[in-house]
């Protein structure tokens, strides 16, 4: 169970850098975006081989990890959110769902193509919801809270 | 510099950076925040922004003209977008002036190295070979994957540069990748064709600009959100299509 937790990482970790290198990110942040992505899938697979939980939860709760440790890594990196968050997505983005729609739309299973459009909807507005998420926990959180101190 | 001066160097500013920062993959209220905040830090109180997928407007208050900025085409390079942030936030400081912010902007539009395109084709097909593993817990395929992956970049960037049309570049691609994944599967390399298509189509597969148009229209950005998920459809039309035309000759 561990072994598996620890491979999925590690593949994450592979994965979420080499998206980043098609995505032209800075090399100085190749290691903390691995991290991230690697732990985050590592946690939505433990989350949906473990505890069974499915797939609008699993990428709401995935996504909320990646949004908050992406801004954390932003403030430590000082380089912008989104270099951190897009390139973690890799695992989590329904690329084979919607290849998949189209392809059962093409072929005329019309059925099977709206339960995949249904998944796709599911899980970029799962993951958009976890993304808004982490940006309210960072607002409302020790962020906002250091601010007002600083003001004064 | 007269006051007018000023003025039109901030505005140019302000537009070369938000068009910077769309064009590459940014959200739209990323640009404009951005924005905002260049014009606010060069003095300027009150700047009006219009953001959107395909273009920029942008007027100051008692100045008559507003000044506009297209947009025609949008990639994901996120080393320009870093660069663009820096640049803000140095100017925000107070380390350079506002009459170098243009010239810096377009040497980032211009000049900002990228990797080099061996490395970006082997990055591809790693990116396919290691999804196609987590995905579907088969290891037979990843050789293969490996190599449709790569090949599958290979030829979207050829065609792209070609045509400078990407859902032209993402069809032919996509023909090459049915055509590559099926005889792989006939000569005995690969085992299952629909696991070696998604390995391999997975690297430009929409799922990114998905996921954008849907935070775009949650933050508000009802027309930009929606354009943006009209044009991830046309990318996975394309991409389904190629590849629907070569199954159905098998």
């Amino acid at each position: 169970m561990i072994l598996s937790v620890i491979f999925q990482f590690v593949m994450a970790y592979i994965a979420t850098i080499c998206f980043g290198v098609i995505l032209n990110i800075p090399h100085q942040a190749f290691n903390s975006v691995g991290l991230i992505g690697g732990v985050s899938w590592a946690f939505y697979w433990v989350l949906s081989h473990n505890f069974g939980i499915g797939i609008a939860f699993g990428n709401l709760a995935a996504a909320l990890l990646i949004s908050v440790l992406s801004m954390y890594a932003a403030r430590y990196k000082k380089m912008p959110v989104i270099i951190f968050n897009i390139p973690s997505l890799v695992s989590f983005v329904p690329g084979g769902q919607a290849y998949k729609m189209v392809r059962n739309f093409a072929i005329g299973n019309p059925d099977l193509a709206w339960s995949y459009f249904m998944q796709v909807v599911v899980i970029a507005g799962a993951i958009a919801m976890g993304f808004a998420l982490g940006e309210l926990y960072h607002q409302v959180g020790i962020y906002n809270h250091l601010r007002v101190l600083k003001r004064r | 510099m007269t006051n007018q001066e000023k003025q039109i160097d901030v505005i140019n500013a302000c537009l070369l950076a938000g068009r910077i920062l769309v064009e590459n993959g940014s959200e739209i209220s990323r640009a404009a925040d951005t924005m905002q905040r260049i014009a606010k830090n060069a003095g300027m109180k009150s700047v009006q922004l219009f953001v959107t997928v395909t273009g920029i407007m942008l007027s100051v208050n008692n100045h008559p003209n507003a000044q506009v900025a297209g947009i025609d085409h949008r990639t994901i390079d996120l080393d320009k977008v870093a660069r663009v942030n820096e640049l803000s936030r140095e100017f925000a400081v107070g380390k350079i002036e506002l009459s170098q912010m243009v010239d810096r902007l377009s040497e980032i539009d211009n000049n900002t190295p990228t990797f080099p395109f061996w490395i970006k084709f082997l990055a591809a097909g790693l990116l396919s070979a290691v999804l196609l593993i987590v995905f579907t817990h088969e290891y037979v395929d990843a050789p293969a994957g490996f190599v449709i992956g790569a090949v599958w970049y290979a030829v979207f960037y050829f065609f792209n540069r070609m045509f400078k049309v990407q859902f032209i570049s993402e069809f032919f691609a996509s023909i090459v990748i049915g055509i590559m994944a099926a005889l792989a599967v006939k000569f005995g390399v690969g085992t299952y064709l629909d696991n070696l298509i998604i390995g391999g189509v997975m690297p430009l597969v929409p799922g990114v600009p998905i996921t954008n148009a849907v935070r775009d229209t949650v933050a508000g950005n009802l027309i930009s959100g929606p354009a943006r998920a009209v044009e991830a459809c046309l990318s996975a039309v394309a991409i389904g299509s190629g590849i629907v035309c070569v199954l159905h000759f098998l």
